[in-house]
């Protein structure tokens, strides 16, 4: 999946997978933050985003 | 090929006398030339129906599923791997069907024929490797191997893998073909460029489902995009709605797609939306040694975890 949309034009570091059990906290922290920091050195998504409606 | 359309005759004829199954799926020529149609022969006396070219590229394995009659069907390589597929999905049992296989030269593509062509194409006839067609202007030859359908072009599985009638002898399989070189041009590209690529690709597309309703993988009661409780994608033609709909009929066909070109070739304007399921079929292939429908006694890449399978995408 995250192959096919990379193939579609998302960047390699904006989708993530994990596996982490609920007894892994630290784990957890771990991983949000990585991941935090990989996506906000993309910037902010502009593909794959449905516009909405502009409303006069 | 004539002799493949007689030997399918004699053998569908046979099959309904003896009783040994109640219909018969084949083809019948189409009311346009290069447009074959799926064709149910019940009646040992109605065989003369059916025929056999290379304008046959639908894929007949979409008119068994969850039937229950005993059926004869004709299959092509793909067809044939596209009804292993069906058996393991349990759309269709084994002991329904006797399977006429026929081993595949490869079929036309009626876009590039159309495309070679001035004005309207009044017949087209085949011999010795090469294409014919009559227009009100004349008429023009092609090299068949010039307007095979892509796929076909680099299909390596041209042979039934099932089958309980043959009509002629295996044809030779392609060697030294790459089905995946047009993959692999996208993937060396920078995600912005794929971006732009599938917006292109997809940006004629008119949400018609027709390479849905072509292709055999895709028999859900109620597809993804009809339903409204909940709404999963938006039913217009916003682009991202659209590509939406692609990335994820895409993807309900991993492990599946045996690359039969049927979906392309139902679209009515010409989109390659196999360039999808391709890249899913080449993953398949690269990370779990996978092809779809090959073997009857082989779970499919996706239905079964191995303890070795690839998990560098996980965190
Ligand atoms: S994909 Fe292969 S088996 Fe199917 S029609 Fe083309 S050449 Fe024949
Ligand atoms: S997705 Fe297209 S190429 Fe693949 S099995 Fe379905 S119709 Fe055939
Ligand atoms: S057949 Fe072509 S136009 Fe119709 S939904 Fe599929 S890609 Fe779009």
């Amino acid at each position: 999946m995250k192959n096919l949309l990379e193939l579609m034009g998302i960047e390699a570091d904006r989708i993530h997978f994990s596996w982490i059990s609920s007894a892994e906290s630290t784990k957890f922290v771990k991983v949000v933050n990585e991941i935090t920091a990989k996506v906000k050195a993309l910037g902010p998504n502009q593909r794959f985003v449905k516009q909405a409606a502009k409303v006069a | 090929m004539s002799t493949y359309t007689e030997k399918i005759r004699e053998i569908s004829q046979r099959l309904l006398k003896e009783c040994k199954v109640e219909m018969v799926i084949g083809f019948r020529q189409g009311t346009l030339p290069m447009m074959n149609e799926p064709c149910i022969v019940r009646k040992p006396e109605e065989v003369e129906r059916l025929v056999w070219d290379s304008n046959c590229g639908i894929n007949l394995a979409n008119y068994l599923t969850n039937r229950k009659e005993k059926i004869g069907v004709v299959a092509k390589g793909c067809d044939s791997r596209n009804i292993v597929t069906h058996i393991l999905e349990n759309k269709i049992k084994r002991e329904q069907l006797v399977i006429i296989g026929v081993p595949c030269q490869g079929m036309i593509d009626k876009r590039k024929i159309a495309a070679g062509v001035q004005g309207e194409i009044l017949s087209v006839a085949e011999a010795d490797g090469e294409v014919t067609v009559q227009t009100a202007a004349g008429a023009q030859t092609f090299k068949k191997a010039e307007v095979l359908q892509q796929n076909c072009s680099v299909c390596t599985h041209r042979n039934p893998v099932i089958h309980d009638e043959m009509v002629a002898e295996p044809v030779a399989e392609q060697t030294g073909v790459d089905p995946y070189a047009d993959v692999a041009a996208i993937e060396a590209m920078s995600a912005e460029e794929r971006w732009k690529f599938f917006e292109e690709l997809l940006a004629p597309c008119i949400r018609c489902y027709a390479c849905r309703n072509a292709c055999p993988l895709c028999y859900c009661p109620t597809c993804f995009v009809d339903e409204s409780k909940p709404q999963w994608v938006g039913k217009g033609q916003d682009p991202i709605d659209v590509r939406t709909f692609h990335f994820l009929r895409a993807y309900h066909c991993a492990g599946r797609c045996t690359d039969c070109g049927a979906c392309e070739r139902a679209c009515p304007v010409g989109i390659n939306m196999r360039l999808l399921t391709k890249k899913l079929n080449k993953d398949c292939l690269a990370l779990y040694g996978w092809e779809a429908g090959l073997a009857e006694d082989k779970r499919p890449a996706l239905d079964t975890y191995k303890a070795n399978d690839p998990e560098n995408f996980i965190h």
